[in-house]
């Protein structure tokens, strides 16, 4: 124990294994080696040495520790460590006896250092007792010496240490300083650092090193890293290599014995083997031969929960599923927990061609359907059939398609799992509907109407162009002949044709476009109305019959200028002069801008339209009395057209979105039709009066039956634009319409007399010829008073006839 | 007048259905259980007619039930099991924190279980029933049966699925009843009819997966539990219905040629038995054996109504069948390494061929390279170094399109290192108006045994192209010419009219003038489509909807066509042209 103390205090270090390795080599000595050390204290002569290693070989088994620096008198061979580091390991457990001398040999040398001052011959029971401590002392001593032979050999005596030796019985660690175990900070201030055995002052070293003595002896002391100081004796000791490598091990955290083995084999000391003696000889327990009560009343307390069904004794564990024939008794009309809402799940969609490893090449994607971004598989939407579309994202399928070679260089689908998942959460969270598909054939739907073979007479074929107006042609009108044409135009001008031949028999300078232009209806007055700006011109064409254009005249002469004049809102003039060669009859001047003229079917009565947000919209002029009157007095929308009925007192006006029927001689409101379109742009009567149709600037037609309803009996959408003009036939049952996209479409409108009976309505024919200028199209259509014809004068400057 | 105020929406389609999270407190579920319990009961979200009715006047979207089916989910004995196995958990957490080792044991041994026999009888109260549902389950079989043994799912069930798609294929195998094989970039698919019901799986390609975070593993394995007992019953059932053992043991017959040779590779018995059964080499062994062929002939009665002709055309079909499965009956097939082994030996085994492959490929190979009567061998690169004379080099894409052109292929364009021709979806029916490929016509052709020689038929080839396109050109010039004739006309006539109007004075000439020759056909075909477009301006608004959305879709599909058809001949020109460039090159 002692040995341990001291290398504490060397080296805090080393400790606990030396501590251990040491007691246990102590033991094993107690027991069997205790004649070997005989000569062990001594250790002078090398046969003596020889001799007892030979009989060591069991020591050096045990503790190998011979080498570990806190051993025997070797440790005082210091130097010898390229030598004995070797041997050590190779001696491993049974050290060589060969080896052992050569080892004691350059030992011998330092002996002699210690020779001749102590007596070697020293009482081999002592020396055995306290071995351990007293090699290490003198390890420290021989430091000591050692170091302080080049500095203090000469001044300080060393003789005390000697003596110490001899009268040594104790186990106290260092003796020879007696101050025990006490901080050594005690004695700074003292020249002595403590006392001998014989009660002398130990002195400190004379000079104590400074710090400058450090640094000099870092430098050039090539011992410097190994020297430690020694507080109990102020002195500087310098480790062996056999103790510098045992703070090496133990630093490593390995046994500070080199030959230790942490491996032995363990004995089992109780082993499974029955043994012929007893480990121990004691008798054994009652207890071991009597039933445990503790045990029985757990036993008891199972038994009793099994009986209770508390604890279930262990089934047998079923390896697997057990399948079985699930449906042997199988009933068909079971329809358990299923109802008649119940939606089968619909089977993936099988693969087409483009799916294939290996296409045929037109399924695979040219560049721009793969799309321009590089992200392929990043689409989320259903596959679908079909061929791709450009982009990944308007692509119809969900992965694209790839041609291999072979089927070797086919790789793995990397969204494979994605698309198992999602098939599984489309089965269960996608909800589901049963929808009728519609499968029908499409002709089916196509309504089943009579050829318009069968409804013939209809206009079908462009016959005439008429030619000679510069800008559009706004407004054609037919004289009740039917052998003469008046159009008036957008440049200023008023032609009149000749209906067969295509010639422009007049043509008549006005001064403004011309908006609107009306025939008078009865045959036996031959005048046109017309009107500009601001002004409606009445005159006489002198086409035709000459005694009734003559007649007119006198007609329109015939006027005297009543006593009493009203007051009138426009002013009647009757042309002079120039105008008057050139056939203008009457001048009416309006306040406003004129839109539309009117006749009335006897041919007296004209109606004009100013379209405005006043009371004064529309005026109805007699032409044989010069009056003008404006019927009335209230404001109910922006008139865009008016109509006389053809045969009773009716008159029609269509504002923005609906139609108003007056009783002109008990000055009412009859009826309102509301158009359900945006702004009526025009409006024909049926000659037999009862029906209405309007025409729309939302491509829409209404036919309106009178005696029906006030909502129209049939719209139709034929026109792709606006529509600029509607017309009936006098005679025949047909009706046509003027649109802005160029066309002009005649209908089969048959009014029956039948009451109960609805009007058949049939597209015959469209008719195309004019050109589109400027957006606009065909700007007004009319029918032929006698013949199936139909006059369409359009945007593009001319007049078509069609037959 | 009078009586209690009708409340809204407590009668009609608002109180018939529920929604998700309703239907979740009223079985008192956690939303986990509450999807599990879905998906094992087959429970679906319905999507109501008026939404806004049933959703009591809310626009917001959610998923609604039938309430019907909640109602029959109250009653399901599974829930009660759903709990227990709660409760279990609970208690097991409670004793590993404890740390009561005894009682973790303890519980470990009890833990509950559940099975899904009797939900299975309730969702497919027939087996014909079952087996049209089966669709999915074998894919998601197949998939999970690839899976690797780690991670993502439990052994047990890998291993499950893997017995059972072993067992589906020995099936289909002994039936003979695989209709159908295309190799897609997906996966194989498969059809097989089986009792009369197309059967169509997908097998992924033999690669380790890429595990996906963004897939919920617990939804599939759910899936899988019910599909796997599913799938477990229909294996039962079928193979009763052949007389064959369940769960299957191989022949003695063969089972004694295999012993010999690869028992030591194998630790255990059980393992190597389950690799027998899936080498598909062996056949099956029966309950009763019996005779080879066995199968009688089966005398044909016609149903009530049907004519003679259906007859005949019914017999013609199953002859055809008969034909088909016996395809490969008599051949002897050897595949190479680089084969992909399962699903050669499955397609060729299903059509009655021998198969066998090298020894260190897979345990069950029954011959080798080198028996010279292998007739042929399934090679998939470009060069083989030791050639046999008596037997074909094919690659694997013959044999699948032979299955799906019901006759054996000539060989001359699946030689090792050719370039093949087009693998061909045998799913897609084409119905007149859409696009077939013409490489399906010449399969058409095959089947209906025209055999043109080769060297000819590539010239035909061309010249049929040729004039396939001089037909395209013409019908496009028919309509062009009249088209083309009217339009002179229309210019002449413009042209005067243009004249006329800038006031210049005509030169009065007078011409011979053509005689117009009338096109009576013409004329009525124009006549005919002018009555239908007045006709269809005359259709009702909700009609002509209707019929613009029929005739888009036509005209898509049209469209679709005309676009492959466009793509090919690219394609072929191309081709072409680079044909004669290497001939130029050449010379």
């Amino acid at each position: 124990m002692s040995v341990s103390k001291i290398v504490l205090q060397q080296n805090g270090i080393m400790s606990k294994a030396k501590e251990k390795s040491v007691k246990r080599r102590n033991s094993e000595e107690d027991e069997e080696q205790l004649p070997i050390f005989n000569t062990d204290g001594g250790g002078s002569s090398p046969n003596d040495d020889e001799e007892e290693d030979l009989s060591d070989s069991a020591e050096s088994v045990f503790s190998g520790l011979e080498d570990s620096g806190s051993d025997s008198d070797d440790e005082e061979s210091d130097d010898e460590h390229e030598e004995e580091a070797p041997t050590a390991d190779e001696n491993g457990e049974t050290s060589t006896s060969v080896e052992q001398p050569e080892r004691q040999t350059p030992a011998l040398p330092h002996r002699t250092k210690d020779k001749p001052q102590g007596k070697k011959q020293k009482p081999p029971q002592k020396e055995k007792m306290k071995k351990g401590s007293v090699s290490v002392a003198e390890v420290g001593r021989e430091g000591e010496s050692g170091r302080s032979e080049p500095n203090s050999d000469a001044s300080k005596p060393t003789p005390p240490q000697e003596d110490e030796y001899e009268q040594d019985t104790s186990d106290e660690e260092d003796i020879r300083n007696t101050v025990g175990n006490i901080p050594m900070e005690w004695y700074n201030d003292y020249p002595h650092i403590g006392y001998d055995l014989d009660g002398k002052k130990i002195f400190k070293p004379i000079r104590n090193k400074d710090e400058l003595d450090e640094f000099l002896d870092k430098m050039e002391n090539p011992d410097y890293w190994r020297t430690v100081h020694d507080k109990m004796t102020g002195t500087d000791i310098r480790l062996s290599d056999e103790q510098v490598d045992l703070v090496h091990r133990l630093q490593r955290g390995q046994f500070g014995d080199v030959n230790f083995n942490e491996y032995e084999p363990s004995v089992d000391f109780f082993s499974h083997e029955t043994m012929i003696h007893p480990v121990s000889n004691r008798p054994q327990d009652k207890r071991s031969f009597i039933p445990s009560l503790i045990e029985k009343e757990k036993v008891s307390k199972l038994v009793h929960a099994i009986k209770m069904g508390w604890i279930k004794p262990r089934k047998p564990k079923e390896t697997g599923p057990q399948y079985y024939d699930l449906w042997a008794k199988e009933d068909p009309n079971a329809i358990l927990g299923r109802h008649k809402m119940h939606v089968p799940a619909p089977k993936s969609r099988l693969p087409g061609h483009e799916e294939s490893y290996n296409p045929p090449p037109e399924y695979l994607f040219t560049e721009e359907e793969v799309g321009r971004g590089p992200t392929l598989i990043s689409v989320t939407k259903k596959p679908q059939t079909g061929v791709g579309a450009a982009g990944p994202q308007d692509r119809k399928l969900a992965f694209v398609p790839q041609k291999h070679s072979c089927l070797r260089a086919v790789p793995a689908f990397s969204r494979f799992i994605h698309e198992r998942f999602e098939r599984c959460l489309d089965l269960y969270l996608c909800p589901r509907q049963r929808k009728m598909r519609v499968n029908v054939d499409p002709e089916d739907l196509i309504p089943k109407l009579p050829k318009p073979k069968d409804l013939q007479p209809f206009p079908t074929t462009q016959s005439l162009v008429y030619r000679g107006h510069s800008s559009l042609v706004r407004c054609i009108s037919l004289s009740p002949s039917g052998q003469w044409l008046a159009s008036g135009s957008d440049d200023c001008t008023v032609r009149l044709w000749e209906v067969s031949t295509a010639r422009c028999m007049k043509t008549i300078e006005v001064g403004g476009a011309v908006k609107s232009i009306a025939w008078n209806p009865n045959p036996a007055i031959c005048l046109v109305a017309l009107a500009f700006n601001q002004t409606v011109l009445v005159l006489n064409p002198g086409l035709g019959d000459k005694l009734v254009c003559s007649s007119t005249d006198q007609l329109v002469s015939s006027y005297v200028e009543p006593e009493e004049e009203k007051a009138q809102s426009v002013q009647w003039a009757a042309a002079e002069g120039k105008d008057h060669e050139k056939g203008v009859r009457l001048i009416i001047s309006h306040p406003k801008a004129v839109r539309q003229v009117t006749w009335h079917g006897k041919g007296d009565y004209l109606a004009s339209v100013l379209p405005d947000n006043s009371s004064l919209q529309v005026l109805i002029h007699q032409i044989s009395k010069r009056r003008s009157q404006n019927p009335f007095s209230k404001n109910k929308g922006l008139v865009q057209c008016v109509s006389f009925h053809p045969i009773r007192p009716y008159f029609f006006v269509a504002t923005q979105r609906s139609v108003r029927v007056y009783n002109l001689i008990k000055q009412e409101l009859t009826k309102k039709l509301t158009a359900n379109c945006k702004w009526i742009s025009s409006m024909a009567i049926h000659p037999g009066g009862d029906n209405v149709i309007c025409g729309s600037y939302d491509s829409r037609l209404a036919w309106f039956d009178l005696d029906l309803s006030t909502k129209p009996y049939k719209v139709l959408r034929h026109h792709k634009k606006a529509l600029r003009g509607v017309a009936f036939h006098r005679r025949y049952p047909l009706f046509a319409s003027a649109s802005d996209d160029g066309s002009v479409i005649v209908c089969h409108g048959m009014v029956y007399n039948d009451l109960l009976q609805n009007p058949l309505i049939v597209p015959v024919k469209v008719l195309k010829g004019h050109t589109v200028t400027n957006d606009l199209g065909v700007l007004d259509v009319t029918f032929h008073p006698t013949q199936p014809w139909v006059f369409s004068s359009g945007a593009d400057a001319t007049i078509r006839l069609f037959s | 007048m009078g009586g209690l105020q009708k409340k809204k929406y407590e009668r009609g389609s608002a109180a018939n259905y529920i929604t998700r999270n309703k239907a979740r407190k009223k079985l008192q579920l956690s939303l986990a259980d509450f999807r599990r319990l879905c998906i094992l009961k087959g429970i679906y979200p319905h999507e109501p007619k008026h939404k806004k009715v049933v959703n009591k006047g809310s626009t917001a979207p959610r998923t609604f039930y039938l309430l019907k089916d909640i109602r029959f989910l109250l009653h399901e004995p599974i829930v009660g099991k759903f709990r227990e196995y709660k409760v279990f958990v609970r208690k097991l957490r409670k004793a590993y924190g404890k740390a009561e080792w005894t009682n973790v044991q303890r519980l470990r041994e009890n833990k509950p279980g559940y099975k899904l026999d009797h939900i299975i009888k309730e969702r497919y109260p027939t087996f014909i029933d079952a087996l049209r549902d089966i669709d999915d389950s074998l894919s998601m079989c197949f998939l999970f049966s690839t899976f690797a043994r780690t991670g993502k799912c439990h052994v047990q069930t890998i291993q499950l699925c893997r017995r059972l798609s072993v067992e589906w294929m020995n099936y289909i195998i002994t039936s003979r009843s695989l209709r159908k094989v295309f190799l897609s970039i997906k996966g194989i698919y498969y059809q097989a009819e089986v009792l009369g019901q197309p059967i169509t799986w997908l097998v992924p390609y033999q690669f380790a997966h890429n595990h996906p975070t963004d897939v919920d593993y617990r939804v599939m394995a759910t899936f899988t539990e019910f599909y796997t007992t599913l799938l477990g019953f229909v294996n039962f059932r079928l193979y009763q219905s052949l007389n064959l053992l369940y769960p299957p043991k191989l022949d003695i017959k063969a089972e004694a040629e295999l012993k010999a040779e690869f028992e030591e590779d194998y630790a255990m018995d059980s393992e190597s038995y389950l690799e027998k059964l899936a080498a598909l080499s062996a056949s099956l062994a029966r309950v009763v054996p019996t005779a080879e062929e066995e199968e009688a002939q089966l005398d044909q009665f016609p149903a009530e109504g049907e004519d003679a002709e259906v007859l005949e055309a019914r017999e013609k079909l199953q002859k055809e069948q008969d034909a088909q499965k016996k395809l490969f009956e008599g051949l002897k097939f050897f595949l190479n390494r680089e084969v992909p082994r399962e699903p050669m030996a499955f397609v060729l085994r299903c059509f009655g061929a021998q198969v066998s492959w090298d020894k260190s490929l897979c345990i069950g190979g029954t011959y080798d390279v080198t028996d010279q009567s292998i007739t042929h061998q399934i090679v998939d690169r470009p060069n083989t170094d030791q050639q046999y004379i008596n037997r074909y080099y094919v690659q694997p894409q013959w044999v699948f399109d032979s299955v799906n052109g019901k006759l054996l292929l000539p060989v001359v364009d699946y030689f090792p290192g050719v370039v093949l021709p087009p693998h061909l979806s045998p799913f897609v029916e084409e119905k007149d108006g859409d696009y077939v490929p013409p490489e399906k016509l010449k399969l058409m052709a095959l089947q209906r045994g025209e055999r043109p020689e080769r060297e000819e038929e590539e010239e035909d080839d061309e010249e049929e192209e040729e004039d396939d396109e001089d037909d395209d050109e013409e019908e496009g010039e028919e309509e062009e010419e009249m088209d083309d004739e009217e339009l002179a006309d229309e210019k002449n006539l413009k042209a005067m009219e243009r004249q006329r109007s800038q006031g210049k004075a005509l030169s009065v000439k007078v011409t011979p003038g053509k005689a117009k020759v009338e096109n009576r056909m013409r004329t009525e075909q124009e006549e005919k489509a002018e009555e239908k477009r007045l006709a269809i301006m005359m259709m009702k608004k909700k009609e002509k909807y209707l019929y613009d959305k029929i005739m888009f879709g036509k005209k898509r599909k049209v469209r679709e066509a005309n676009k492959l058809a466009a793509k090919r001949k690219a394609h072929e020109d191309a081709t072409k042209a680079d044909k004669k460039k290497k001939k130029a090159k050449k010379q």
